[in-house]
């Protein structure tokens, strides 16, 4: 048996993710996660604050929540429940750096801690990164 | 005397005898619907360790000697492995028992590689006792494989759930169940990438050696009672059900998957089953050696199956390779003709 | 009214991250970049502040915004200081986020052991 006759066999045999229940899902907790980024602008806003502060200020709380909650091992049941609903937000980029980091502490603090806290989120820095330098380069040489 | 049979077969004429066995598995395990037959469940999975690794070392550890505790005896050598890098889960736990080690890895089907050789070992008069075991956690497996334990990632439906435990049997001369024989698998690829899909890995693996256990031994699956696969979860078993009806075998009413028999996926969401060396171990130890012993099965067939595969080989695009080890283990002495 | 589109743009685009999820078996890290990526081209075409300018945090929270934020700094640092702008802008404009994912999770760590799923 060849491998194209096995992997159709494979397809047949393995179950789909439930992708109605998944979406569903997602939706309501990254929707109600950006929700409650609304209400921190508003409410910052309403301190005085300046839309560019407002925006930071709801970004730096939903980041130390999310890494409250990391570290309290409930974020991982809400990832598990919301999938992509709590991975997209911020709040998941803030979880890929706590979970990393509470997790291979024991492997000390330089290389441990501090090499592994950026398993997921250096990828997400460097190629964003790297975008945004490519954008300034046109920006610079062609859009202005 | 053993013999080779066939083209990739071990048949002993002078059968081994599986002594005792130990079992101990973690938290979810013992929730699980064999949970009462396990010897130990821990009440915790870091087992009062400071890390996974530890935990899995510590239970490797308390395992054997529960394992030297029961059958009153002490093994020449033990053959063990496990899934940490290096088999350090094994290493660590073995090292304060002051017996020597022959550590293997044949990832989850370590366990069936284990028995074949320490089978041949007590057979051939090298050792009068060997212990043969495999081990694994789901934490320290998850760290090192996957993600941390702290990342909110769901599994897709075919992911299986590594079985956090250990496994252990002692094999020397004496009563029954024994090994009359065993096939060890090649390893075979095909075309399988998907980490979440172990089970279609295994499940070429699984037929094949089947397949060439029946063939060399000249018997017909129907022989057995139980033909119990290690961990191809329920998406594997589907595909090796599948394969062997190709070639004209159908074991449908005989077999079963450890790692279908370790959990309750609609209770413990554990997708397509448990996996891991602990699983065919723990589940064989738990169950069969019981059920062999009081004679409601007398004859099975134990298939424990491996994903063969590094972070680095799946991260490098290589394919996932499978492996397995067919292990007869019955109730009566069989006269082998060569 | 800001807070159903804040709801409504942020589901729709976790929705299609789930999509993403389920389809392609594309791993969680490998979509992080991706949104991002996304983001910021989208940003760098001017497209993504309008979204923003519509649902507000449904934009903004999402990680597309976190790329959107990246290409909104350099188009800002090279209209204030030239050539230099394109290198410093990016990780300024994402420094207060990136700062306060890497501190928390530190003291996190500090705090609290692995658990248990």
């Amino acid at each position: 048996m060849n491998e194209e006759t096995y992997d159709s066999m494979v397809k047949k045999a393995s179950p789909d993710s439930p992708l109605l229940k998944d979406c569903i899902r997602a939706f309501a907790v990254g929707g109600l996660i950006c929700m409650i980024g609304q209400m921190l602008t508003n409410f910052a806003v309403g301190y005085g604050f300046d839309e560019r502060s407002a925006a930071t200020f709801t970004s730096v709380v939903l980041i130390a929540a999310a890494s409250l909650l990391t570290g309290l091992g409930l974020y991982s049941k809400i990832g598990k429940f919301a999938g992509a609903g709590s991975i997209v937000p911020i709040t998941g980029f803030s979880n890929s750096v706590t979970s990393p980091a509470v997790e291979f502490k024991k492997e000390g603090y330089v290389l441990g801690l501090g090499a592994k806290i950026f398993i997921i989120a250096g990828p997400v820095i460097l190629y964003g990164v790297l975008t945004s330098i490519i954008v300034g380069m046109v920006y610079y040489f062609a859009g202005r | 005397m053993s013999a080779h049979k066939g083209n990739e077969t071990v048949v002993f004429s002078t059968p081994v005898s599986i002594l005792e066995t130990a079992s101990a598995v973690g938290t979810k395990e013992g929730e699980g619907p064999l949970g009462k037959l396990f010897d130990r469940v821990l009440e915790d999975n870091m087992a009062g360790e400071k890390s996974w690794e530890a935990a899995e070392s510590a239970l490797v550890r308390d395992n054997l000697s529960a394992l030297f505790k029961k059958s009153g005896v002490s093994p020449d050598f033990i053959f063990a492995g496990d899934l940490q890098n290096q088999c350090c889960g094994t290493t660590y736990g073995v090292k304060d028992l002051n017996i020597p080690l022959f550590g293997i890895f044949g990832a989850c089907s370590t366990f069936g590689e284990a028995l074949a050789l320490g089978a041949m070992t007590v057979d051939s008069g090298a050792a009068r006792y060997a212990a043969a075991a495999a081990s694994s956690h789901f934490y320290s497996a998850e760290r090192q494989f996957r993600f941390p334990a702290e990342l909110g990632n769901q599994r897709p439906p075919t992911a299986t759930y590594t079985v956090t435990g250990a496994g252990a049997a002692m094999l020397g001369k004496g009563d029954g169940p024994y090994i009359t024989s065993f096939t060890a698998g090649k390893i075979t690829d095909y075309g399988i990438n998907d980490a979440n899909n172990m089970g279609a890995a295994m499940a070429p693996a699984a037929a094949a050696c089947i397949k060439a256990h029946l063939e060399d031994t000249g018997r017909s699956a129907g022989y057995y009672d139980v033909i119990a696969t290690g961990d191809l979860g329920r998406v594997g078993t589907e595909l090796l059900l599948q394969l062997l009806e190709k070639d004209g075998i159908n074991i449908e009413k005989n077999h079963t998957d450890c790692g279908m028999e370790i959990f309750d996926n609609k209770s413990q969401d554990t997708h397509a089953g448990g996996s891991g060396c602990a699983c065919s171990a723990a589940v064989f130890s738990a169950l069969f050696y019981r059920k062999l012993k009081n004679s409601s099965i007398k004859r099975m067939l134990l298939v424990p199956t491996g994903a063969l595969m590094s972070t680095v080989s799946v991260q490098q695009g290589e394919n996932i390779l499978g492996t397995a080890f067919a292990v007869s283990v019955e109730n009566e002495v069989i006269k082998w003709t060569i | 009214m800001d807070y159903i589109r804040a709801f409504a743009v942020g589901g729709l685009i976790c929705v299609i991250g789930q999509i993403l999820l389920d389809k392609t078996k594309l791993t969680s890290a490998r979509i992080l970049v991706l949104f991002v990526v996304a983001g910021c081209i989208l940003g760098g075409i001017g497209v993504y502040d309008r979204l923003i300018d519509f649902a507000g945090a449904g934009a903004a929270v999402p990680l597309p915004g976190f790329g959107n934020l990246l290409a909104r700094g350099v188009k800002e640092d090279i209209d204030t200081m030239g050539a230099m702008g394109i290198l410093t802008g990016g990780l300024k404009a994402g420094a207060a986020g990136i700062a306060a994912a890497i501190v928390s999770a530190f003291f996190m760590a500090m705090v609290f052991r692995p658990k248990e799923k």
